[in-house]
């Protein structure tokens, strides 16, 4: 089984992310003179819930041919769903004091807390709804879709229009989200101090071992027989219908568990970053996501994650020295990758070292 | 002797444009049957609706004298027992060879089910020998997609067959072979046929004689002759639409 799960790229992956994760933190809280510092560990921290997104989108895209561009929806759901666990962890300290309601709610003399805002206080109902609520989405709107066979740019569109519509929604006082402000101010996560450096090194290891697990999970199911169903069904869907395959039931199945996981890791960026807020569902983050994974790589998990740290450390560093040049950039590397790097950066580095051997199938099996 | 397969009366228009117009056909248990017909005659329209691709407008389809097959989709018609090939072959170009053939064996076909397969040792023999008999064995773990035109043919035959179909239908096998490739299908479909129920639509006049069965002509969506080779061939209506031109 392990050996099914870790061929050479996961493990060396793997071992580099256990690497990374232990030494940040040590490099932050142990070692004098603090050689990593905070603002660091939470960048970098944000950096692995990305790469866990783009493994998420890889699992739909790379493997099953479902180009989603709304997959930054079940991040930023699975994000406010652990806000508003945080936002009532806040209880009387916040600016208004009020034990119960979220300081937006006062603000907006609301007399008691929405429905959809009970059961909150307790954390393990908010990280149940991390993964319910963005699974549901996910069910409901794939079960219309996937059985109406929308297919290719049409599914793309509509996958847009969903994020966009949640936009849209999630700007709106009303909606009981803090409207455009979104959630912040949090306080404490499990009581502990969310300024606190320990905190901030226990959030960033929870994000590596998501992550780690993530790429496990998606390498269970790609290198089982139901992977090569998906890889199928992106390649020969009709065939696959007339071997008897209910398409639509294996989409579903691969998009929810793929949404489930970017609610995860929106979850685990929400307190590293100490705001979720409606930007978080804009239809550009989540053509972002797509070019994480073309860049990574397609088709092969760790590229997709490779992808989204390159992206993510190039904008840091990008934007910080020429801020102006940033998009300009990140549409050169998209347009490059494509014309260049059909397999993105992970299949061109491999296709380097294996060039004297036998030329090998695109996707493992 | 039962029906595999009874067609009657059925019609589908598209737009206006009638691809099959009251067609009326049945296939007995085992029968090995050639369909012919110029292009437009309505022979992929047929073999859609008998697979519930596309739903007829009119008429009745029924499999084994009992089960509607106009209230079935693909997936219901296949687990049935129906097998199609398609004229383009088609198959699942970057998977291995052998992985194509494993994903066509009969088995639950449930999502879950699939999570958690495991290939048994009957599973593998059986992927080994059907490998064998399309004599793909040296191309086992090569990606789909190296296969020559004919090799990709008869690896979808393989699949067919690892379906472990009651009907099969095949759509111009004979396409893009080489003379002998052409004349070793022939005999493949003739060995299948008896124990399964086959159609072949097919355009190549010297394969249909190869198979040596009885002979469906149709036209413009209805049936214009049937019997043997020799038979329709002497047909002056078939002369003059399709065999004189």
């Amino acid at each position: 089984m392990l050996r099914r799960l870790i061929d050479t790229r996961m493990g060396l992956f793997l071992a580099v992310l256990f690497v990374v994760t232990v030494a940040v933190p040590v490099g932050n809280l142990v070692m004098a003179g603090q050689p990593v510092p905070s603002y660091v560990v939470a960048l970098l921290g944000k950096y692995m819930t990305y790469a866990l997104l783009a493994v998420a989108l890889d699992l739909v895209w790379g493997y099953c041919g479902i180009l989603s561009l709304g997959h930054g929806a079940f991040f930023a759901l699975g994000g406010y769903a652990m806000g508003m666990h945080l936002m009532r962890e806040i209880g009387t300290r916040g600016v208004y004091g009020d034990p119960v309601l979220p300081d937006f709610m006062v603000f907006l003399n609301w007399e008691e807390l929405p429905w959809f805002w009970l059961g909150f206080d307790s954390f393990w109902f908010a990280m149940a709804m991390v993964m319910l609520v963005p699974g549901a989405l996910a069910f409901v709107f794939g079960w219309f879709a996937f059985r109406s066979r929308v297919t290719g740019v049409y599914l793309s569109i509509i996958t847009q229009a969903m994020t966009y519509a949640l936009m849209l929604a999630f700007f709106r006082n009303e909606m009981g989200f803090g409207g455009n402000n979104g959630l912040t101010d949090f306080k404490d996560i499990l009581g502990y101090d969310l300024q606190a450096d320990q905190t901030r090194a226990g959030l960033f290891v929870a994000a590596a071992i998501a992550l780690a697990a993530g790429l496990l999970v998606a390498r269970y199911i790609t290198t089982s027989k139901l992977g090569k169903v998906l890889v199928a069904v992106r390649d020969a869907e009709s065939r696959t219908r007339f071997l008897g395959y209910r398409v639509e039931g294996f989409k579903l199945f691969v998009f929810v568990v793929s949404a489930m996981m970017a609610g995860i890791a929106g979850a685990i960026y929400t307190p590293l970053v100490g705001i979720i807020n409606p930007g978080e569902f804009s239809p550009a983050n989540s053509i972002e996501i797509v070019i994480w994974v073309a860049l990574g790589g397609r088709g092969t998990l760790v590229g997709a994650a490779i992808g989204a740290i390159i992206v993510a450390l190039s904008r840091t560093l990008l934007t910080s020295w020429f801020p102006e040049l940033w998009l300009f950039v990140l549409g050169g590397m998209f347009i490059l990758v494509t014309l260049v790097l059909p397999h993105g950066v992970l299949g061109a580095v491999e296709q380097g070292l294996r060039k004297f051997r036998r030329r090998r199938p695109l996707v493992e099996n | 002797m039962t029906s595999q397969l009874y067609l009657s009366g059925v019609s589908k228009s598209f737009d206006g444009f009638k691809a099959i117009n009251n067609l009326s056909l049945v296939i007995d248990k085992g029968e090995l049957r050639a369909v012919i017909g110029p292009n437009g005659a309505g022979k992929t329209t047929m073999m859609d609706i008998i697979t519930g691709k596309t739903k007829p407008d009119g008429g009745e389809v029924f499999w084994n004298e009992k089960v509607d097959l106009t209230r079935l989709d693909e997936a219901d018609t296949a687990r049935l027992g129906v097998g199609r090939k398609f004229q383009k072959p088609t198959v699942i170009e970057t998977l291995s060879v052998a992985d194509n053939i494993e994903l066509a064996l009969k088995a639950d076909r449930g999502v879950l089910a699939n999570l958690l397969a495991r290939k048994t040792p009957a599973q593998s023999a059986e992927i080994d020998r059907l490998l064998e008999l399309v004599r793909l064995t040296d191309e086992r773990a090569r990606p789909a997609a190296d296969l020559s035109h004919g090799q990709k043919q008869w690896l979808e035959i393989g699949m067919l067959l690892a379906q472990d179909p009651e009907l099969l239908l095949v759509d111009e096998p004979a396409a893009g072979m080489t003379d002998a490739e052409t004349m070793r299908t022939a005999d493949l479909l003739r060995d299948i046929a008896g124990e399964r129920s086959v159609i072949v639509v097919e355009h190549d006049m010297h394969f249909v004689q190869a198979l040596n069965c009885k002979v469906t002509v149709l036209h413009q969506g209805h049936v214009l002759a049937e019997g043997s080779l020799a038979h329709v061939s002497a047909d002056p209506q078939v002369v003059e639409v399709y065999l004189g031109r």
